[in-house]
């Protein structure tokens, strides 16, 4: 893949590069694991609508927090933190 | 954090930018000039979503989507609408960063239809994910080669996940059908005069492949530690366990009605009631796609061309041809939901352990315990959460039956938002009043 055809990220700290037009919830899976978030009960929890319904696959993102990761594309730069 | 109001006055405002909300904007354009909004990060809605441009591009070949690229369409994406004021003819919205003030001449809500789930033990655990869901982040760019992938749930929506996560590497372990085999088959025929050939094609392709489909089949239990390793699966009365990496699982789907409904527009069952120009009861809102019913793309397309050209006064046998096409697809729409109901044992899958309400973790057990909606969130606090109820009350509505377990009337702001944007917001219009 060339370059300019993808872009680096930070997921919890490590570097990945993915290809342009990834969603975050793609690129944290791709990272490893498919949990985004922690539930109120402890849980751990990954994306379930894929659509920006459910709130499930919420991450903090360039220090925002509660962002829907399904629905946001991956930037240069960008950092995203599960909770 | 400051939030800087944006406002913009336009002619006919779209919310939705789907098959429904493109097929408008086109039509519209032949007169009015356009403000496609929609809170994805690009165009294509639910069947030809994509992140990417590339995804547009092929979009802009279609017939019926046309010249996207038209000087007189405005685009918007990562725009969320969540409230609506008819009377006004204003919207408001929130973005990534920023809030918006919209006012609009016309409106056309195209805000299409989200899948149903329904609360199995287990389900809450990592990659038990939407069938659309997972096929959304498929096509978000998650690479699935190789896995194992259960789909089951109910409507022909599973053939056509089946097969495009098939088409990725995928290994569809079997497709789980709730509905017997005789009223599919009974669709299959219906098909033969409501030829949609995207979903024909799709099926031939799974039988091609040998994808098991498996009909009077759906998942009981989702078993794994630390994400989903095996789905429990009644087929024909007994229980079969499948070793996998995904379920794919959506029972349907269910109308995004709410911002018609905090708007005011009257309802007709579960949908938003239109009339034959697809006006609601609200003057200068229309409504089209799977809003007023769940009946595949060609319906959405021809009720968004219908809305369009109402608004971009096509000549009368354009209009006239769409109002024949689309009476045609809303026959469809009534042999889909006939073959696809779903079963009354599906009410029973959840145990007194199940979380029903996934913001706020609250349990059947302490769910059941209550008589209606209203009660049991009071109680429990479910349907409280961030998806303001839109994934248990709609689960609640099978489990419990209607009557009383509706979610209660919709107000603004129909999706959380950032209180800053309120703040922002709501100054204004008080400035106003
Ligand atoms: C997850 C999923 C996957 C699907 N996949 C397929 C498929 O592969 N093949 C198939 O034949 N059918 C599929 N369907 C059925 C599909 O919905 C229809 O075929 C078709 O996409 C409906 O078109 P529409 O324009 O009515 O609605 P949609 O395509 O759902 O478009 C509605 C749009 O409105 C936007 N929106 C909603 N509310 C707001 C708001 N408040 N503010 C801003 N924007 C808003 C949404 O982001 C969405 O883009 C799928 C449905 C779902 C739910």
């Amino acid at each position: 893949m060339s370059v300019s055809a993808s872009l680096s990220v930070s997921v919890g700290g490590s570097n990945l590069r993915v290809p342009a037009g990834t969603t975050v919830a793609t690129a944290v899976a791709m990272a490893g694991s498919p949990a985004m978030r922690t539930s109120v009960s402890g849980e751990r929890r990954g994306a379930l609508c894929g659509m920006g319904i459910c709130f499930e696959c919420r991450v903090t993102i360039n220090g925002q927090p509660h962002q829907r990761s399904c629905q946001t594309v991956c930037a240069e730069g960008m950092e995203i933190e599960t909770t | 954090m400051n939030t800087s109001v944006r406002h913009i006055e336009a002619d006919v405002v779209i919310v939705g930018a789907g098959p429904a909300g493109l097929a408008a904007a086109r039509a519209a354009t032949q007169s009015r000039s356009v403000l496609l909004l929609d809170d994805n990060p690009a165009a294509g809605g639910q069947i030809w979503r994509g992140a990417s441009e590339r995804a547009l591009q092929s979009l802009t070949r279609r017939r019926e989507t046309g010249p996207l690229a038209s000087p007189r369409i405005q685009r918007m994406f990562g725009v969320r609408i969540f409230a609506g004021d008819a009377a006004r003819r204003a919207l408001r919205a929130e973005t990534a960063t920023g809030a918006l003030q919209i006012r609009y001449r016309d409106l056309v809500l195209a805000t299409g239809a989200r899948e149903l789930f329904l609360p199995v033990p287990g389900w809450t655990l990592p990659n038990v994910m939407g069938a659309g869901g997972l096929q959304a982040m498929v096509k978000g760019g998650l690479p699935i080669a190789g896995k194992r992938i259960v789909v089951a749930g109910s409507g022909p929506l599973l053939l056509a996940v089946a097969d495009v996560l098939r088409s990725k590497g995928a290994k569809v372990v079997a497709i789980a059908e709730q509905a017997p085999a005789r009223a599919v088959n009974a669709f299959a025929w219906s098909l033969l005069q409501h030829p949609a050939k995207l979903l024909q094609a799709a099926a031939l392709r799974t039988m091609q492949w040998g994808i098991p489909y498996w009909t009077d089949a759906w998942p009981v239990a989702c078993i794994g530690n630390q994400q989903l390793e095996r789905v429990m699966v009644m087929r024909k009365g007994r229980r079969v366990e499948l070793e996998c990496d995904y379920l794919a699982c959506g029972f349907g789907l269910v109308p995004n009605t709410e911002l018609a409904q905090q708007m005011g527009c009257a309802m007709q069952g579960d949908f938003v009631k239109v009339n034959d120009a697809q006006l609601t009861s609200q003057p200068h809102v229309y409504c089209a796609g799977e809003v007023t019913g769940i009946g595949g793309v060609q319906k959405s397309l021809d009720e968004g061309g219908v809305a369009g050209s109402v608004l971009g006064a096509a000549p009368v046998t354009a209009l006239a041809a769409l109002q024949r096409s689309r009476a045609r697809w809303r026959r469809f729409e009534a042999s889909l939901n006939h073959a696809f109901a779903l079963r009354p044992e599906l009410s029973t899958l959840a145990d007194d352990e199940t979380i029903v309400c996934r913001c706020e973790d609250v349990t059947w057990g302490r769910i059941r315990a209550h008589s209606h909606w209203l009660e049991a969130k009071l109680h429990t606090r479910c349907g409280m959460g961030p998806c303001q109820g839109r994934i248990c009350g709609a689960a609640l509505g099978v489990m419990r039956g209607k009557t009383g377990w509706q979610v209660e009337s919709i107000r603004e702001p129909v999706f959380p938002v950032r209180a800053e944007t309120l703040a922002a917001l709501g100054a204004r219009r008080e400035e106003n009043s």
